[in-house]
């Protein structure tokens, strides 16, 4: 079958050990998690989780009915490509002598990113953007040399007034 | 109210209906204890001889009972004892909950004496688990924890409590016992579908599983079959639901079970499978499973419909509503020419049998039978023994088969044995075993007399590994690599050590005068029945096989 790479949404109790049951999932039903995020919701008792994930039909449909059986997980989505505003942020630490720092403003400033530290051999940039724009700088900066990055893994909302919170009746 | 941690527990359990706990105290469980000490009037508890013993109990309990098994065990060694019992539970969907105490909440996560993070180790078996770490929230998280455990499809849930949270107070309101959360709404156009697809149906095959005996749904699968005349195959989960006497009754389907369950589902042209997950020892090779009938499959789990096996139509709900509403819309038919192939397959079958003079397995389970009613409960161990018991006995009521299906746990069967003899009142148990697996837990024989419970336990006694020696002469060439036990216990004298009735039979004639003896008493009594090492259960469909590759000889 083939594979595809998918964002899933999941409103989760926000709880200690939550995280270790859903990731504990994925491990030993043996899907892989590509990113995951997590964060706490406009209502504190619940947390977001924005996980991506590659897998064919048949894992896709696994997943999201082995995570709605955990009783933490209260509502899991896979978000609709077409209709998802997905963005993740990016800071990454480039080599950059003096020769190069025109150019590399030059892409930082095309990519829409922002540098956030400067020194004698190095600058770190800040970027945000969908995950194909962040990978697509992270290969122009290869040229120059990276020395370290840090991605936070996609955000994704759903666009138009649809959401995923929870209705506290939901929740019985 | 004001209470304790520890009054808490014992006045929620008691208020969730629970009467009887399996157990064994310890450091972090004393204060509990005590309060199961002043509270004996009220609850029972069960001491067993090891926590795995108390956890297979509680198993053993729920399943006859249809109740929440419940059992304790103290921090550190007595909660990871517990991990093969919550483990054989998950597998099984047994509604359990099993509570670990835990060293105070400021030593947590400081390598304690007798800590162990029992939270974790159990997250993968568990449907859920908590530890609770202010005593307000006690009470609820043990209600909770009721309800998961039996809502849904059932499962163990584990509540880890730290000693200090058992030892402070706080208000107590008593609530009532809990509803199970709602099942999913039941598809109606799913229903009317299926409900065509019998009606068009030549040769419709129902496959009963576990699920429908959790859900009490044996006589409903019953009278669908009855109606629409067709045979039921079941899984081995799924004994005992519908009685062995229905004349359309095959018996167990997968590697061992009856050639004319297996071939019948082969040939079925409709498979409406009811509370089964298609696991690989009921499917064989999936590729070749069933191919030339669509599957029905009807379940409370969501996660289990297209699992294993793509369905043709999957109805999510309470198995029990489902059928109900899909036989009351079905047309009343009968099936003379599916019934007259399924006669000739039977008849084939019966080629495959051969009585000899010797004492064979089949001929114990048989002659165990002429003691039983169709209320005894029948508990296994797992191996050979559990294959032939699946095979030759009779069953006829519902919640009178314990055995461990999933997790195919060796030493499974003393504790539920016990379990479920108390489950049902102390009313007479048989438990078939092998010396294998016997050898696994036979300490729970000193629980089985310390309580003077009326267990009628058969070791299957052949001196080897049976099933793994059966695999080693059948796929291994005959190398018999740690399976020839030979080991030099004498059963009978060990069951007299530990206060039991030993008795041996190695001929059929010996065998009829031990269970004159055993039906006759009211105390644990062993059978020690020797039998060949080379028996094998047959027929087989070899791992990854379908049933053109079943062995029959």
């Amino acid at each position: 079958m083939k594979k595809d790479q998918f964002i899933l949404s999941a409103i989760v109790n926000n709880h200690f050990g939550v995280l270790t049951r859903v990731s504990g999932l994925f491990a030993r039903r043996g899907y892989n998690i590509d990113s995951l995020n997590v964060g706490v919701t406009e209502n504190p008792k619940y947390s977001r989780m924005t996980i991506i994930v590659t897998g064919d039909d048949y894992i896709k449909e696994q997943i999201v009915k082995q995570l709605a059986k955990l009783h933490d997980v209260k509502k899991v989505q896979i978000m609709p490509d077409d209709n998802t505003v997905k963005r993740e942020h990016l800071l990454i630490k480039i080599k950059a002598s003096s020769e190069r720092r025109a150019e590399i403003n030059t892409a930082v400033s095309i990519f829409r990113g922002q540098v956030v530290d400067f020194h004698t051999d190095s600058m770190t940039v800040e970027m945000t953007g969908e995950p194909s724009k962040v990978d697509a700088f992270i290969n122009y900066c290869e040229d120059f040399g990276i020395l370290e990055l840090c991605r936070s893994g996609a955000l994704a909302i759903i666009r138009g007034e649809e959401s995923l919170s929870i209705d506290e009746e939901d929740n019985e | 109210m004001k209470l304790t941690g520890a009054q808490i527990i014992v006045e929620t359990l008691i208020e969730q209906g629970c009467d009887t706990v399996f157990g064994y105290p310890g450091g972090a469980v004393l204060v509990i204890y005590d309060e199961l000490y002043k509270n004996s009037d009220r609850i029972r508890h069960i001491i067993t001889a090891h926590e795995q013993g108390a956890a297979h109990a509680a198993d053993g309990y729920a399943r006859v009972t249809g109740k929440v098994g419940v059992c304790i065990a103290t921090s550190g060694p007595g909660a990871t004892n517990l991990v093969t019992g919550i483990a054989n539970a998950y597998l099984d969907s047994t509604p359990l909950v099993a509570i670990t105490g835990n060293v105070p909440l400021s030593l947590l996560g400081r390598d304690s004496f007798q800590e162990v993070d029992i939270a974790g180790i159990t997250m993968p078996i568990t449907k859920h688990n908590y530890i609770v770490k202010d005593v307000r929230d006690l009470a609820d998280v043990i209600r909770e924890a009721f309800k998961i455990a039996k809502s849904g499809r059932p499962g163990p849930v584990l509540i880890d409590i730290p000693r200090d949270v058992q030892t402070s107070s706080c208000e107590y309101e008593k609530a009532d016992v809990v509803k199970k959360f709602p099942y999913p709404k039941v598809n109606k156009q799913s229903v009317k579908e299926a409900v065509e697809l019998i009606n068009s149906s030549k040769r419709p095959y129902i496959y009963s599983g576990g699920g429908v005996v959790l859900a009490d749904a044996g006589d409903t699968v019953l009278e669908l079959a009855k109606k629409i005349d067709a045979p039921i195959g079941c899984s081995m989960m799924g004994l005992s639901a519908i009685s062995a006497d229905y004349k359309g009754m095959l018996g167990m389907t997968g590697m061992h079970g009856t050639y004319h369950a297996s071939k019948a589902k082969q040939e079925a042209d409709l498979i409406i499978a009811v509370g089964v997950r298609f696991s690989d020892r009921a499917t064989g090779n999936i590729s070749k499973y069933s191919k030339n009938a669509k599957i029905i499959h009807i379940d409370v789990d969501s996660a289990e419909i297209d699992k294993n096996v793509t369905s043709y139509l999957g109805i999510l709900g309470n198995v029990n509503d489902i059928v109900k509403e899909i036989t009351a819309q079905v047309e009343p038919r009968q099936n003379p020419e599916w019934f007259a192939v399924i006669e000739k397959m039977k008849e084939h079958a019966k080629t495959f049998d051969e009585y000899k003079t010797r004492l064979m397995p089949r001929t114990i389970i048989e002659k165990v039978q002429e003691y039983t009613t169709p209320d005894t409960v029948v508990a296994t161990d797992v191996g050979q023994h559990q294959m032939w018991t699946a095979q030759h006995y009779k069953f006829r009521k519902p919640r009178t088969f314990v055995t461990s299906g999933g997790l195919g746990t060796m030493g499974f069967g003393m504790g539920a044995a016990i379990g479920s003899c108390i489950g049902r009142g102390e009313k007479k148990t048989v438990l078939f075993t092998g010396d294998g697996s016997f050898g696994m837990n036979l300490n729970e024989l000193a629980t089985a007399t310390s309580y003077n419970l009326p267990l009628v336990i058969v070791i299957m006694n052949n001196k080897v590994l049976g099933m793994v020696r059966q695999w080693q002469s059948l796929f291994y060439g005959k190398r018999y690599s740690n399976t020839t036990l030979n080991r030099k216990t004498d059963f009978v004298k060990l069951a007299e050590a530990f206060g039991a009735t030993g008795l041996r039979a190695t001929t059929v004639e010996e065998l009829d005068k031990a269970l004159e003896k055993a039906f006759g008493m009211d105390t644990p009594v062993l059978i020690d029945c020797h039998i060949e090492m080379d028996e094998m259960v047959l027929p087989m469909i070899p791992p990854g096989g379908s049933i053109d590759d079943i062995i029959i000889k």
